[in-house]
């Protein structure tokens, strides 16, 4: 199966029904995309398929051919994602960090669709995203830094 | 895997230093390679001191190895700021990584290498600064060489000797400071000379958790490596019948079914296969006849016990006679239920078995009862397990168990298996995987005299030891007495304060496995003992926060941190409509936690708005690190006593995953400020005393808000 992963094509040899967080982190080794809990209901899993967030422990890999997985491993090079990597820094949100690939991954696709987000809208966009260490009141601060950043 | 540190071949140079304040017990760990390390060992010169805990390259890096797993609390950042200040480092060179499962790296206090009790700053306090000044004294003395100058006239800063104008990096004298003795003595430094204690600190360990790159146990990958997942007992404690495995093995990806003591596991080549794998298994379970928990006959049969005599925690006075001579008596009874860690990175752990030993890659907080665990398993020395830290997604206890649950089955699997491999947990396997925050229930009476104060008290707990059967028990078990099930009530200054006073203890046996949880005993009786006060406050028509003052007014260290959140708070100055405060204060693992929350209750939905946090924890080495732990407390709690629960039909866990063991999300985060009260008094922890104090702030303001009062967690929809 031919996979766009981080704009670099991959072939794998994948049933159609693996999710995509297996396929990335288990056959194609990137590990920074995390497993949480296999039914989306954390978000550690977040990725975005042709930009838009999902999450990928329930995304089968026959749902993203043709389309762009975009993962953590590539926010470097994304403006936003920079913005947002900054602002974490900044905050020093993580603690454990295991939940923050996803957490980042959500915050980016926030800010792209919504530049000037609210905390109402931060709720709404974050809340499929659990943290056990509770960073949320961190990540709402790194959220709305990293939109000034960007204005 | 040529990369691995294989500590049975690694040859230890060992020596003992004498130093302030006590005996420090080195050795070196010279051309050691990590398996996936921060830094390559091979490229860094031999040590310059004999010393466990850090590493000087000649590239000026300056590696510390941490003798405690950093699992969110920030031990990463905190004990390299330790060595840092003696070191005079240049911080930008510091690099983090965990150290081995080695008899250095044994807790000072605990006697095994262990990550608990909110113990580590405190217990590293003085070992991590006696080995930057060690090493500062040796770099030093390795600079007089090298110019000939006395040692007097030399100075240190940011990485580097001084000599008038000249200087030379730490990197540059690694080699002459490697043939010098070690110094027998050092003098640490006094706190106006530090630069980074006392300073809120940014986490070092930051980059590489917001890129990707942090290596947790689950993403340990190499060659030949395969995933399992085990199948375990559906109700705790039954017996594996019949397995028929036929359907699994057909699975693409499967590699062979093996039968393990807690279950049988499926081997894989990556965890979509071991899952379905698992999924085909045909089980029978040995069920009939066997003890199977109920929620609801749990209840009534702890209520029941409640009410009898138990084994005696506290005792003072006569608490019959006294009762007499009371104006009323409060009689309650709180309930708390079972609860699960849910640390976001599920369980896991990776095994190798070779000719010379066994690797162990996992995120785990007692590495000396997982090496010794794994040691019995395979009929090796402990000093032939090798365990490799990873980052932790999160601890709580779970990561601490006595009983090496999930490495000594990662073991068995490993073993059965004759394969490398990682087993890994579903959450569904977490969250009904035992190891739970025990249930209890506490009943007591408490007569009051007329001003309102406790004349008599009467306390009973009912619920499961979390020390019995574990190596533990010998210790902390006294005459019955598990301290851990009655601390935060048999200790408590209320108590205690009252003359008369009876605390008993009921420990029921069971097969549901439990653990301690962030906070331990002090994750209910906190909740409890505040509670209770804010109702003798309300029976004896004080205000709560004056109550607690009076009967703590010889407590300073609870004065202070009671004081400085309700003043930070404005306690009795208005609110918005609809807006009640509730306050608790409570002593944990060596620290004095205050907390007001500002709560509403609509349409029987509770909103915590904002919590205002005190904690008097001593010196705080990182006041950012402390901060953060308050707000991580906040967040833990408040999503426990709002939504979390563990219950138990017909014998099995009734919850699967985050859709009903709910915990904490963004939109019910609450605004927490935290307030550092100024103390040079003992230190204390700071990764759970923030817990205990949350939940009765909460359930005290539900009360001022409502008139009910909340005595049973989850709040769920009592208020509805």
């Amino acid at each position: 199966m031919k996979l766009t992963i981080n704009g670099k094509e991959t072939e794998l040899n994948v049933s159609d029904d693996m999710p995509i967080l297996w396929a990335i982190r288990d056959v194609a080794g990137m590990t920074g995309t995390k497993f949480g809990c296999g039914m989306a209901q954390c978000g550690a899993c977040t990725v975005h398929l042709d930009g838009q967030a999902i999450r990928s422990c329930v995304t089968p890999v026959s749902a993203a051919v043709g389309k762009q997985i975009t993962t953590i491993e590539a926010m470097q090079d994304d403006k936003v994602g920079q913005a947002v990597q900054a602002a974490w820094q900044q905050i020093d949100v993580v603690q454990c960090g295991y939940c923050q690939s996803g957490q980042i991954m959500s915050a980016t696709s926030l800010l792209k669709q919504n530049p000037k987000p609210s905390d109402a809208d931060i709720d709404a966009a974050m809340s499929g995203n659990i943290c056990r260490c509770g960073t949320y009141q961190r990540i709402r601060t790194a959220i709305h830094e990293a939109a000034a950043k960007l204005a | 895997m040529n990369d691995m540190i294989n500590l049975s071949r690694r040859s230890f140079i060992k020596s003992t230093a004498l130093v302030a304040g006590g005996l420090v017990v080195a050795f070196s760990i010279p051309q050691a390679k990590r398996f996936m390390g921060v830094a390559n060992a091979a490229e860094a010169m031999p040590l310059p001191a004999p010393n466990a805990f850090l590493r000087i390259g000649a590239d000026d890096s300056i590696t510390v190895m941490l003798a405690h797993s950093e699992m969110g609390q920030g031990v990463w950042t905190t004990l390299p700021m330790l060595i840092a200040d003696e070191l005079d480092a240049d911080w930008s060179k510091v690099k983090v990584e965990h150290a081995p499962a080695a008899p250095a790296y044994i807790h000072t206090a605990y006697g095994i290498q262990i990550t608990g009790g909110s113990s580590t700053t405190w217990s590293e306090f003085d070992r991590y600064r006696q080995a930057g000044a060690l090493t500062r004294a040796l770099l030093m003395q390795a600079a007089a060489k090298q110019w000939n100058v006395p040692v007097t006239e030399l100075r240190t800063e940011n990485g580097a000797v001084i000599h008038g104008t000249q200087q030379l990096r730490y990197g540059q004298l690694v080699e002459t400071a490697s043939q010098l003795e070690t110094p027998t003595s050092v003098t640490l430094k006094k706190p106006e000379q530090w630069k980074f204690i006392g300073k809120a600190t940014k986490r070092l360990d930051s980059t590489e958790k917001i890129n990707g790159t942090a290596k947790f146990g689950q993403d340990v990958q190499f060659d030949g490596l395969k995933v399992a997942m085990v199948a375990r007992a559906p109700v705790f404690g039954t017996s594996l019948k019949t397995v028929d495995d036929s359907a699994a093995l057909k699975i693409p990806g499967v590699i062979k079914v093996v039968k393990v003591p807690t279950g049988v596991a499926v081997i894989a080549e990556h965890y979509w296969a071991a899952k379905q794998g698992r999924e085909a298994l045909k089980l029978e379970w040995d069920v009939a006849g066997h003890d199977k928990p109920d929620s609801a006959a749990l209840l009534k049969q702890y209520q029941a016990l409640a009410q009898q005599p138990g084994l005696q925690a506290a005792n003072a006075g006569d608490v019959v006679a006294a009762s007499k001579q009371a104006k009323q008596a409060v009689t309650a009874e709180y309930v708390l239920p079972y609860l699960s860690h849910a640390p976001m990175e599920p369980l896991n752990c990776a095994v190798k078995i070779s000719d010379q030993g066994c690797d162990i890659w996992t995120g785990t907080q007692m590495q000396t009862t997982d090496q010794a665990s794994a040691a019995k398993i395979l009929g090796l020395k402990p000093e032939q397990v090798n365990i490799h830290t990873q980052f932790l997604g999160g601890g709580f206890g779970r990561r601490a168990n006595p009983r090496a649950d999930f490495v000594s089955e990662a073991v068995q699997v490993a073993k059965a298996a004759g394969l490398p491999v990682k087993t890994v947990w579903s959450r569904e396997d977490d969250i009904k995987g035992g190891f739970y925050r025990p249930m209890f229930v506490h009943r007591a009476t408490v007569a009051l005299d007329k001003q309102g104060k406790p004349l008599a008290w009467q306390h009973t707990l009912v619920g499961q030891s979390i020390i019995k059967g574990t190596p533990f028990e010998a210790f902390m078990i006294k005459e019955g007495i598990d301290a851990t099930s009655v601390e935060g009530v048999a200790d408590s200054p209320y108590v205690k304060g009252t003359a008369n006073h009876q605390v008993q203890l009921h420990s029921v046996q069971s097969d549901v496995p439990v653990l301690w949880w962030r906070s331990v005993g002090h994750s209910h009786s906190g909740f409890v003992m505040e509670s209770l006060i804010d109702e003798l406050a309300h029976a004896s028509k004080q205000d709560p926060l004056a109550y607690r003052r009076q009967l703590l007014k010889d407590h300073p260290r609870h004065l202070a941190a009671l004081n400085l959140a309700s003043d930070k708070a404005g306690w009795g100055k208005p609110l918005p409509k609809g807006v009640f405060r509730g306050i608790a204060v409570h002593e944990s693992f060596g620290s004095y936690v205050a907390q007001v929350a500002e709560v509403s209750v609509k349409d029987g939905e509770v909103k915590v708005h904002r919590v205002v946090v005190a904690i008097d924890c001593g010196l705080a080495v990182n006041p950012d690190g402390v901060k953060a732990q308050m707000e991580s407390s906040v967040a833990y709690a408040l999503g426990a006593a709002l939504s979390s629960e563990i219950s138990f039909k017909d014998g099995q866990v009734v919850q699967s995953n985050f859709h009903d063991y709910q915990v904490l999300r963004m939109k019910d985060m609450p605004k927490v400020e935290v307030h550092i009260v100024a103390s040079t008094e003992k230190m204390g922890g700071v990764g759970e005393p923030g817990v205990p104090p949350l939940a009765p702030a909460v359930a005290n303001a539900i009360f001022a808000a409502t008139g009910k009062r909340i005595r049973r967690l989850p709040i769920g929809e009592q208020l509805a």
